[in-house]
């Protein structure tokens, strides 16, 4: 029976790698390039407004924000709950580093799917126009603010700390010591794009 | 004087146990309390022996003997192993010495309790039967001998032959739970041991398929505490990365050559 079991064709495995791979490419590459153009703000609203219109212009960008953005991200987020859901929760006994970094990967997960769903009907399906003082406005709102840096940790984490653990679902990091400097290597990445992220939006918080 | 005063002291000097009972795999888990006398050097295995010949709790009651497996004691059957103030370890090795008290002792739940301590570890025996953790050598006629195996590749096979399918990572793995199917560390640790044999490697398709198949590998979420707990130091994780590495290899090969 175990045999048999065994030779029943499963996709499990293979919705479980679409995963970590799809947290990766595109939607991990989407963040950088996400956070890299809201860091023009750090050259003024000018900067800002001028790296979005050279976005609002590329061709085919319906296509490109639904093939490899939208689907993407809602496979990653929806396939996520669901792991978040079936994955144990024992740090409270076992509370070794790495298994604290394991709850937290799927606390900041969930705490990312909310936020994104919060981020885009404030911002991409508000109807206003993605300019400066759009995004000025929003995060006057003090309580709107924090949210936006909890949102922006909470995902420049699951990106940082997913890029260890996609390096050794793919088998790319294998011994003790390849996986200790990733993560080291990782949680810099972390600190550096938290980072960006915050004084960006600390930038739109200043007046045009 | 001094011999007196230290007699007098270690036949004073008691062990206070807090232990997790069950009185069969369908009845609800209950608390009792030991105290038994202390002697120099004892183990955990000692404390409930002294328990099964005195059965009597705390308060003097008596009380049906605490129930446990073990045979080897000497950490090498992976039979008493228990959660010990909150860590998967065998009763054989763990030294009440080395432990703070009261000392808290349950069954692994991760696996059906028959009684008390004793539980059902047989999902393991199935995990390794469905990752097929052997070496096939059985034929009609004396096959020879086989390839020969480097030193290097010696001494990690050696290692990780050193699992005895104890539990403590299977206990201690956040994603062993009832939402999930996960076989467990060590099945997969197993396979990587039998397809590093040259003649094992044979049949290391077989053992790649399994790991595809429902709750192998992928059902792995990194959260490492089965390096943590494993008794024999075995790298798991390693074990684990390397066999995704080897998955990986075989399922993208696998999908290019059809």
């Amino acid at each position: 029976m175990a045999v048999a079991q065994a030779q029943k064709k499963n996709l499990t495995f293979l919705w479980r790698r679409l995963h970590t791979l799809s947290g990766v490419i595109p939607v991990g590459l989407f963040l950088l390039e996400h956070l890299f153009t809201n860091s023009t703000v750090l050259r003024g609203p000018a900067a800002f407004n001028e790296a979005v219109d050279a976005i609002q212009t590329l061709p085919l960008l319906h296509f490109i924000e639904f093939v490899f953005i939208f689907l993407p991200i809602t496979y990653h987020g929806v396939w996520g709950l669901y792991v978040a859901f079936v994955s144990g929760y024992n740090a409270g006994q076992y509370s070794f580093g790495r298994n604290i970094m394991f709850v937290l990967q799927r606390i900041t997960g969930v705490i990312t799917f909310v936020f994104i769903i919060f981020h885009l009907w404030t911002t991409r399906f508000s109807g206003n126009a993605p300019t400066f003082d759009m995004v000025h406005n929003l995060v006057s709102n003090p309580a709107y603010f924090w949210f936006m840096v909890v949102g922006v940790v909470a995902a420049t984490y699951h990106f940082a700390n997913g890029l260890w653990s996609f390096c050794i679902h793919w088998g790319i990091t294998v011994g003790a010591r390849a996986q200790r400097v990733t993560a080291w290597v990782t949680m810099i990445i972390f600190v550096v794009l938290a980072g960006v992220g915050v004084a960006s939006l600390i930038a739109f918080t200043h007046a045009a | 004087m001094s011999v007196s005063n230290e007699a007098v002291a270690t036949a004073t000097r008691t062990v206070h146990l807090i232990i997790e009972r069950q009185k069969d795999p369908s009845s609800a888990p209950y608390k009792q309390e030991f105290v038994v006398p202390y002697r120099p050097g004892m183990n955990v295995i000692a404390c409930l022996m002294e328990i099964q010949r005195n059965p009597k709790d705390k308060d003097g009651n008596p009380v049906a003997p605490v129930t446990w497996e073990m045979n080897c004691l000497e950490e090498i059957c992976g039979a008493c192993t228990m959660v010990i103030n909150g860590r998967p370890r065998q009763a054989c090795s763990t030294l009440v010495d080395k432990l703070e008290q009261p000392i808290t002792v349950r069954p692994m739940r991760t696996f059906p309790v028959v009684r008390d301590l004793v539980v059902d570890r047989s999902r393991m025996f199935d995990a390794l039967k469905r990752v097929k953790a052997w070496v096939p050598i059985d034929g009609t006629y004396d096959l020879g001998p086989g390839p020969r195996m480097s030193a290097r590749d010696q001494q990690t096979a050696y290692e990780l032959s050193r699992c005895f399918t104890c539990g403590a990572c299977v206990e201690a793995c956040p994603n062993v739970n009832d939402k999930s199917s996960f076989i467990g560390p060590f099945a997969i640790s197993q396979a990587r041991l039998f397809n590093m044999h040259p003649t094992g490697a044979m049949n290391k398709e077989d053992r790649l398929e399994a790991l595809m198949g429902e709750g192998g590998i992928q059902e792995c979420g990194n959260a490492q505490n089965c390096v943590q707990v494993c008794p024999k130091g075995i790298p798991l994780t390693t074990s684990i990365a390397a066999m995704n590495r080897q998955v990986t290899y075989h399922a993208l090969g696998a999908w290019l050559r059809k």
